[in-house]
């Protein structure tokens, strides 16, 4: 009886339910979509199993700068090694604070240079890329196409590649020896341009045609419109660049010879340098806490805005 | 007519100046430092007199005198390429496609962690691992090791040249968790839900295949852009060796990069044109992975 009713089914009918029967039996190996899964179940457990030789690595450090930078010095020389401070004190912040005025020049002076430089270099950036990204992504002019495959190869130039020419050019430019020196040679940031210009490209181009119909000239769309939509992507140029500059230990070794123009990074990789006594561990291990703690604190605050950027950083 | 004429003028002014700012920094600290670098390789120049031109000689001096630089600099700086960059980048793809499995607010947490040593230079990190792998008893490491009874008496991690290198991989690989990797975490969360149903239905029989039909293709981009980051940070591991001996150059220059070779010759000697020369042939290996990871990633342009 099934044999004629399978004579009777047309031929894609046939096809039809055999290619059904194979998907049955292919949808029961199908447990599910487990990319990206709304709340947590014990299944997941095995991912984060499978991640934790690399979670310790990472994790680590920070346990160890967090409680090195706390622990009394008296404990940086128990034997055994301990690795969390049974008592805290701000021993070794105060010893960085005073080692920092032994130079002549007092801790606040490296701050300010390193606050100043960073945020100056921030407000650039996210300026100078942003109107680059606008005028790629949404302006008509002569060479865009080969300016944009430019900054695109530019992408993986490494900086420290280049590190000699861009020590002749500063000091041909009379850019040593003053804060622009710290600020200057960060602004060309390829991969905010790119970045931005990637999220740019997602704002409807309706939008931008019906302003133009209103009669608003480039730089009030600029202003009004494209840059309140991009701000995720604002952040993250703003992470970069916080990234590039406040960790900068090159500006200050290369481009200033006045110490009181150095910054906060350069005076704290001398003490790691110079000293390999215990004493210096706990300072180091506090230098590196104010070094890393407001890198981390702005990611947290920005990570959404990050991955949101990120979805569309891809390069075709 | 004339009005057409003037609004198309006003326009093109437009345009312009919106790029000029950062054409300016890019152009003086991208394109003409990359140019700079190659005019200045073909010549002596000390800084303080007029470069004199020298043909190829920084290139051939730099191939066939410098012993420093063919036995060191190089094989060391292509042998830690070849490690880093391929292994941390797979690192960090395992990693962000093991977090996209976890729930949002969970993986947020490990994802900050996992990115965490990207957040500083390595040689301001330098820090932990001076303790971590300090030669003496004390050093965490050795107190471990000596305590589980597998050393009997504590290792030089530090000064030992071959253990340097590998301790720059350990480093280097800590710190493979860049902003590629974020990339290729939001590329694997977006990837359409459908195509994976879609897949099964079609006879996918694992998530292997999984990977290598349906995420890889579908984050092609993505993919790239990590590669890229990848390279970029596999180069930047400039003064790691000694930052972590505490000696410039580290002992019997293990760990000793071009960059490191390059910024002795140009900062320490001030032989601006035989640093360009080593830059050069730096841009020239960071291209050669390059056009690699394309080649890999790069989407066929069909023309």
């Amino acid at each position: 009886m099934i044999k004629l009713r399978n004579q009777e089914l047309t031929k894609t009918e046939r096809v039809k339910r055999k290619y059904l029967r194979k998907a049955r039996r292919n949808m029961k190996r199908f447990q599910g979509i487990k990319i990206n899964p709304s709340c947590f179940h014990v299944s997941q457990l095995k991912f984060i199993f499978l991640m934790l030789p690399m979670l310790l690595i990472t994790v680590l450090p920070l346990i160890y700068i967090f409680s090195h930078a706390f622990k009394p010095l008296s404990e940086l020389y128990a034997y055994p090694p301990r690795i969390f401070a049974s008592r805290i004190t701000f021993e070794n912040f105060r010893s960085l604070f005073i080692a920092a005025s032994q130079t002549g020049v007092p801790f606040l002076r490296y701050l300010f240079n390193s606050v100043v430089s960073t945020t100056v270099t921030i407000f650039l950036s996210i300026l100078l890329g942003s109107l680059a990204a606008y005028s790629f992504s949404f302006l008509k002019y002569k060479g865009k196409k080969a300016l944009f495959g430019l900054n695109q190869i530019a992408i993986m130039i490494v900086p420290v590649a280049i590190a000699v020419p861009r020590f002749i050019v500063m000091s041909s430019l009379g850019l040593t020896n003053n804060m622009f020196s710290h600020i200057i040679p960060l602004l060309a940031m390829p991969v905010g341009v790119f970045l931005v210009k990637q999220f740019m490209d997602q704002v409807p181009r309706e939008l931008y045609e019906s302003a133009v119909i209103d009669g608003a000239n480039n730089w009030k769309i600029y202003t009004k419109i494209v840059m309140p939509l991009v701000k995720p992507a604002l952040m993250t140029v703003a992470i970069l660049a916080f990234q590039a500059s406040w960790n900068n230990i090159e500006t200050s070794s290369l481009y200033v010879d006045n110490e009181a123009l150095k910054t906060l990074p350069y005076y704290f990789s001398t003490l790691t340098l110079g000293n390999s006594a215990i004493a210096a561990q706990g300072m180091s291990a506090a230098a590196s806490l104010i070094i890393f703690v407001p890198n981390i604190v702005l990611f947290i605050l920005l990570q959404k805005n990050v991955m949101n950027t990120m979805a569309h950083s891809g390069i075709k | 007519m004339t009005n057409k004429t003037t609004m198309k003028k006003k326009k093109f002014n437009d345009s312009y100046l919106f790029i000029l700012p950062y054409f300016l920094v890019f152009f003086t600290f991208v394109v003409l430092l990359i140019l700079i670098s190659v005019i200045l390789s073909l010549t002596y120049y000390d800084t303080i007199n007029f470069p004199s031109f020298v043909g190829f000689q920084n290139y051939i001096n730099l191939f066939t005198q410098d012993s420093d630089f063919m036995q060191y600099a190089l094989p060391t700086t292509i042998k830690y390429a070849l490690i880093i960059g391929p292994i941390g980048y797979i690192i960090a793809f395992m990693m962000a496609w093991l977090l996209a499995q976890v729930a949002p607010k969970l993986r947020t947490v490990l994802a900050i962690i996992l990115y965490s040593p990207s957040l500083t230079s390595g040689v301001l990190m330098t820090v932990i691992w001076k303790v971590m792998f300090s030669g003496d008893t004390r050093g965490y490491l050795n107190y471990f090791l000596l305590n589980l009874g597998i050393i009997n008496e504590p290792v030089q991690w530090l000064q030992d040249t071959r253990m340097i290198f590998g301790i720059m991989i350990f480093v280097g690989l800590w710190s493979s968790m860049s902003v590629g990797f974020l990339a290729m975490l939001s590329g694997i969360l977006n990837v359409d839900k459908d195509l994976y149903e879609a897949a099964y239905v079609d006879g996918l029989k694992n998530r292997w295949q999984e990977i290598f039909y349906i995420t890889i293709p579908s984050m092609k981009p993505q993919m790239l852009f990590g590669a890229v980051m990848a390279v970029v940070g596999t180069f930047n591991a400039a003064g790691l060796a000694a930052a972590l001996s505490g000696s410039i150059p580290p002992p019997q220059l293990a760990g000793w990069l071009i960059v490191d070779h390059m910024n002795d010759y140009g900062f320490g000697r001030y032989e601006m044109g035989y640093a360009s020369a080593m830059s050069v042939v730096l841009l020239s290996i960071v291209m050669v992975f390059y056009s690699f990871s394309i080649k890999l990633f790069g989407e066929k342009k069909i023309r």
